[in-house]
């Protein structure tokens, strides 16, 4: 399921981690970003694993290279019980959890020139608009 | 001789500016008499992955040899205009940015080589980024020995215990690599990394 929204200007891409699961490393990195070169902000339940972020920014530096006006993204993944766990514990646990399919974590990315930073500490998180 | 392994490879990562040149440059100056490369204000100075290919570090009667891999630091986006700032003319600023983009993808392919890796951070900025997340969530997945540094404790907003909250299972050490603080703890810290190889 997926939906999209408009606030101000806005384009929110919601998503299922359902819609990515049985996709490999390079085709799922290749829909977030074709999503996100759309002028998209995506959200989705769940997280990427860390050598998927890896190829994500990878691949983000390739299309800053090649595509006019593209800057980049902003990443971030809110964890639900990040007031209380380090961030090591929070990737030991997301590892385990990402074997068992795990959804309970968001993950925002988006445009670097539409979100002008995602800032987060174990209290809040903020998005900063451009 | 402390060696368990020949040819050992130890990378220094990190977000842009967080001064992974200049601890290489006081390593290699301090171990092999010449500096490694040019570290300076503007980020991404260093746009390439730059070697020292033998280093030999002497501390309390152990020796360690290895191989320094200075990498550019990695961030998820790239802005020449950023670069305007530093006074950098604008075809030099996007000359830097394009240059940037593979550095930071150089960095990346360069992780699966690495024996151990130090990552340095600065110890005024908010750990809590994605990128500082990305990149050892990166090494725990490749089994990767990791040092955090705690780097620029010599500016007022420096807050070592703040990168201690965030990461409580990692080594942590604290420096000054422009005015060479805490280089003898930091140098106990990379005997301590090593052994983990």
């Amino acid at each position: 399921m997926e939906k999209e929204n408009k606030i101000k200007g806005l384009r929110i891409h919601v998503m299922q981690f359902s819609e990515v699961r049985e996709m490999g490393i390079a085709e799922r990195v290749r829909k977030i970003l074709s999503l996100v070169l759309g002028n998209k902000i995506v959200i989705f339940h769940g997280r990427l694993r860390a050598e998927e972020e890896a190829r994500l920014i990878e691949d983000t530096m390739a299309m800053v290279d090649h595509v006019p006006n593209f800057k980049g993204i902003e990443l971030a993944v809110i964890e639900p019980d990040m007031r209380r766990e380090s961030i090591f514990m929070k990737m030991r646990q997301g590892i385990a959890k990402r074997l068992v399919g795990d959804n309970s974590a968001l993950t925002i990315i988006g445009p670097a020139s539409i979100i002008k930073e995602i800032k987060k500490d174990p209290r809040k998180i903020e998005l900063l608009l451009s | 001789m402390f060696r368990r392994k020949e040819n050992i490879k130890i990378g220094f990562y990190g977000p842009p500016n967080s001064g992974k040149t200049t601890i290489t440059n006081v390593i290699c100056k301090d171990w092999t008499g010449e500096e490694l490369g040019v570290a300076s204000k503007i980020p991404h100075e260093t746009r390439n992955v730059q070697f020292k290919e033998r280093v030999e570090i002497k501390h309390k009667g152990k020796t360690l040899i290895f191989k320094i891999v200075d990498t550019p630091g990695i961030a998820t986006k790239i802005d020449y205009e950023d670069f305007l700032r530093y006074g950098l003319k604008k075809n030099e600023a996007k000359r830097r940015a394009k240059e940037a983009t593979q550095g930071i993808i150089d960095s990346i392919k360069w992780l699966d080589d690495m024996d151990a890796v130090v990552v340095v951070l600065d110890s005024s900025e908010n750990p809590y980024s994605q990128v500082n997340i990305t990149i050892i969530g990166n090494l725990v997945a490749r089994k990767i020995p990791v040092l955090i540094v705690a780097n620029k404790i010599d500016l007022k907003k420096a807050n070592v215990k703040r990168l201690e909250a965030a990461f409580p299972e990692y080594d942590i050490v604290g420096i000054s690599a422009k005015d060479c603080v805490n280089m003898d703890e930091f140098y106990e810290s990379l005997f301590k990394l090593a052994r983990k190889i």
